[in-house]
Order: C-alpha cells, then sequence, then structure tokens
C-alpha cells in the first residue's frame, strides 16, 4: 500500500511554466550531445529546410522564463512530491526513464507553456526493499495554442 | 550529413547506423549546464556514495539524448521523430579528463537499434524501432523504442 501521504499526489497538477527557445541554448545543448546536426547550428540551411529555421533537437524544450530554485528540470509539484516520500522514508530517487510523443517541432523563438501533472504512483517490491515508482506527464502547447509535445517521465524513489 | 533515407529503403530487422559516444566528467559538466540539472549525483562523490550508486553517475537523460541522435542522424530531415522511449536500467559512470578536452582511455558506449515494424497508416509511412545504449561491456543499460515517420519516394517506385 502506498502511503497516504504520497497517494493523494496522484492526478495533481502543477504550475504552468513558460519556456522560451533560445537558439544560444540549442546550440549549448546540441553542443553538449556532441550532436552538430546544422539544424540546430546553421541558420541559413536552417531556413532552406523544411523548418524554415533552426529548431530544437526532439526532447528539448528551452529554458524557464523563471526558475525554482531547482531549475528547469523541477516544479513546485515535483517538490511537494519529494517531501512527502522523504518523510515517508523515501529520500533517494533515480530517474527511470521517459516516454515522449512529439507532435510539432520546436522553433528558436518560440515560446512553450509546460504543463505537469502526476498521472501515476506504484510501488514494487524488490529484493532490496519497496520502490516507488511516479509518473509525471508534461504537456508543451506553443505560443500558438498549438499541442508541441508529451513527455511522461517516471522516476524511482528507494 | 547522410542522404536523405526513404520508407522503401528500410525493413524489419534493417539496422540502425551505430552511434558512438564517450561520456566524459566535462560532457556531464555541458550537460548539466545546458538541460539545468544540478543533482549532485552526478558530480559530488560523496552524496552519490549516499545515494547507493558508489560514484557520480552519468545523467540519464544525456542516453536518452544520445539515442535522440541516433534516429535523427538516421531518419534525415525528411524523417520525422513521432515517439520515443528509453529506461534507464543500469547506471554508467563517466570516463575521466586526461588533457582539457581528451578523456582517458577507456571504452566507449554504443547507440544501437534496429526496425522492428513497417506499415502505412493512411498517407503515412511509419517504422517502430527497437533501440539501446550499449556500454563497453556489452551491456544494455539503455533500453528503448521509437516510432518514425518517413517520407516514401511514391508509388512510381516501383
Amino acid at each position: 500500500m502506498l502511503p497516504e501521504e504520497v497517494a493523494k499526489f496522484i492526478g495533481k497538477t502543477g504550475d504552468i511554466t513558460v519556456m522560451e527557445v533560445e537558439k544560444g541554448a540549442i546550440r549549448r545543448y546540441a553542443d553538449a550531445v556532441g550532436d552538430f546536426n546544422p539544424l540546430y547550428w546553421d541558420e541559413e540551411y536552417a531556413a532552406k529546410s523544411r523548418y524554415g529555421s533552426i529548431i530544437a533537437p526532439p526532447g528539448f524544450f528551452g529554458w524557464p522564463t523563471r526558475w525554482s530554485q531547482w531549475g528547469p528540470t523541477y516544479t513546485n509539484l515535483r517538490e511537494e512530491l519529494m517531501a512527502a516520500l522523504a518523510r515517508a522514508g523515501y529520500r533517494r530517487a533515480l530517474d527511470g526513464g521517459i516516454d515522449y510523443e512529439f507532435f510539432s517541432p520546436v522553433r528558436a523563438g518560440d515560446i512553450l507553456a509546460a504543463s505537469p501533472k502526476i498521472i501515476d504512483i506504484y510501488q514494487r517490491e524488490t529484493k532490496t526493499g519497496t520502490l516507488i515508482f511516479t509518473v509525471t506527464e508534461t504537456t508543451y502547447t506553443s505560443q500558438n495554442g498549438e499541442l508541441v509535445a508529451k513527455a511522461r517521465q517516471t522516476l524511482i524513489y528507494r | 550529413m547522410a542522404k536523405q533515407l526513404y520508407w522503401e529503403n528500410v525493413e524489419v530487422g534493417s539496422e540502425i547506423p551505430p552511434l558512438t559516444k564517450v561520456a566524459t566528467t566535462r560532457m556531464l559538466v555541458k550537460w548539466a549546464g545546458a538541460i539545468g540539472d544540478f543533482n549532485p549525483l552526478h558530480y559530488d562523490d560523496g552524496f552519490a556514495a549516499s545515494q547507493g550508486v558508489g560514484k557520480p553517475i552519468v545523467h540519464g537523460q544525456l542516453k536518452r539524448a544520445w539515442l535522440v541522435q541516433l534516429l535523427t542522424d538516421w531518419i534525415g530531415e525528411q524523417g520525422t521523430l513521432k515517439k520515443f522511449s528509453c529506461q534507464f536500467r543500469k547506471v554508467d559512470y563517466p570516463q575521466a579528463m586526461k588533457t582539457i578536452i581528451e578523456p582517458r582511455d577507456g571504452e566507449p558506449w554504443w547507440c544501437k537499434g534496429t526496425v522492428t515494424k513497417k506499415y502505412i497508416k493512411g498517407e503515412e509511412h511509419w517504422i517502430e524501432c527497437e533501440i539501446w545504449v550499449e556500454n563497453g561491456k556489452g551491456e544494455k543499460t539503455t533500453p528503448g523504442s521509437a516510432a518514425i515517420i518517413l517520407p516514401s519516394r511514391g508509388k512510381d517506385f516501383y
């Protein structure tokens, strides 16, 4: 049985984060990965491509216009859930994986609204103890109101 | 960049051209800055040890970004990544640096994949793939899957 104070987070939504997709941020991301695809780097090349401009690699959504103390990958909702898990004795977290649906390309200059929701929390018994899995779905919408992508991230707490 | 891939040029069982990567301590610093993940799990020896992973580990999401590149390099500008999923099953440790830019000697990681399905949905030509990151010991640390729409040469091709 999931601890009650953790289970109550299922279905909760967090604040919307506004993300700006900047060319420099795209380059730093692509550089870190070691990806020199000209669609991410070369404006002239990208302008002639089917995208018409520099695009972000799939899975990069830009930077928030306002940071939490944690940075772009955390929201108030995740902080609250982590605190509840810590109180229940689950203090160590590992990234379990991610699952994306891509609906449209993300271009330099786009402004995205990232809206998170905890869609599932479950536990598994293992040889080394109980693990709690949380699944957060973030929906990304562009300044045109278009659905751009959905990401479901699983975190593993122990 | 490789020439454009067409739906007619792949079969179930086709192998994706492998992509080699080396996760170095330097790359992890670049990644942390680029994505905004400042979790000390990835740079602080004492903290990593306290989390039960031994020493600082490679960010799962960096491995995810490698796998996205494996696919985008292969499908070319006209291909569209629609779905992507991966799980972080085993931790990976970064290679230490020998000089400011070169890592110490060690086995690289390999990103690989194969085509598992091929079908048409309306006007769209889809493939599905199984993908993974293999470490220097040949262990699949990061398995995953993807769904892609490829351009077709059209009915006139045959």
